[in-house]
């Protein structure tokens, strides 16, 4: 039996995990970060911490296989297209389906948010009352910011619910980019 | 047809969710539900040692004049006990469906303590749900 390291990475580029399993390991994360923290922002904070460690493996494997399968592999430079291929890629490669909405701000020309109508990750954790402005998508969040990183666009990102009518789980990955990165985009127009 | 109550009891004993649905129903207090939960878990385990087989469950089904008591024991200790009318034949699916849904909802929620009082709003409305779609 080879040990892990010396398997292929291509070989599970289709692989699934237990759905379950992974509920209740980051149920367990959660419940281990809960008894280290200070308080809401700082949890969040450590959630997204863990995401950002996600994100940069998730980026760095995603490219790997991507050189491997394509004869022109392409590394987005700008930044709609880097939104995109998050918003699709990224997520397909993550939850098995593109994430449902992407939008600019209206107010400030630095704020993107994707949408996400279920999240997969929080679908069973019950947020209590005393604890409302948690959001677990903060994970998410983390590694959203890892792989804008990883391409050049620095950014701060966050996690906010948006319950509708019909999607009372609605989350959205607020993006706020560096600056830095808007006004390279705009030289670059 | 009417589904009249929901009660999870844990592996000690006691009453970890209680939940009526429909109307007419005796109003117990919190305290009175906690001892009739306590009595059945003590019930159930007797039932288990009387049996002339040795290789037997705790009381599965127990019927009143005006009631059916349907009782679901998991591998892990807990009870899942369903109260409806007598004419009611679908007690066994809801209780499934309900061991699905706690396994989802309470097991897999973080803010979940196990055998404490189940105060977790997913499984409110899932249940809720259920019941819905059962009514």
């Amino acid at each position: 039996r080879s040990i892990i390291y010396d398997r292929n990475l291509n070989k599970t580029r289709a692989a699934e995990v237990s759905y379950s399993a992974f509920a209740f390991l980051f149920s367990e994360a959660i419940q281990y970060t809960q008894k280290r923290v200070s308080g809401i922002a700082d949890m969040e904070r450590r959630l997204s911490t863990l995401g950002y460690r996600v994100g940069i493996r998730v980026l760095e494997l995603m490219s790997w296989r991507g050189e491997s399968t394509s004869k022109a592999p392409k590394r987005e430079i700008r930044l709609l297209p880097a939104l995109s291929y998050i918003h699709t890629q990224v997520w397909k490669t993550l939850f098995g389906k593109p994430a449902d909405a992407i939008q600019k701000s209206v107010e400030n020309d630095d704020e993107y948010m994707i949408v996400d109508n279920d999240p997969p990750i929080t679908r069973h954790i019950s947020i209590p009352r005393e604890m409302s402005q948690l959001n677990c998508s903060a994970l998410t969040a983390g590694i959203v910011e890892a792989v804008l990183d990883g391409l050049g666009f620095p950014a701060r990102v966050t996690a906010h619910s948006m319950p509708t009518d019909a999607n009372p789980s609605a989350t959205v990955i607020l993006i706020k980019l560096d600056r830095s990165v808007v006004e390279r985009e705009e030289a670059l127009k | 047809m009417a589904v009249f109550g929901l009660w999870v009891i844990n592996k000690a004993g006691g009453l970890v969710y209680n939940r009526d649905f429909g109307e007419g129903l005796a109003k117990l207090t919190s305290n009175e539900y906690l001892v009739l939960a306590g009595t059945l878990h003590g019930i159930h385990a007797i039932t288990s040692r009387l049996s002339p087989t040795s290789s037997s469950s705790g009381a599965q089904v127990i019927e009143g004049e005006s009631f059916k008591m349907t009782i679901f024991l998991t591998a892990t200790g807990t009870k899942f006990v369903l109260l409806t009318s007598l004419s009611n034949m679908s007690a066994d699916v809801i209780l499934h469906k309900t061991y699905e849904i706690y396994s989802d909802t309470v097991m897999k929620n973080p803010f979940h303590t196990p055998e404490m009082p189940i105060r977790t709003e997913g499984f409110d409305s899932r249940i809720a749900a259920l019941m819905a779609a059962f009514a």
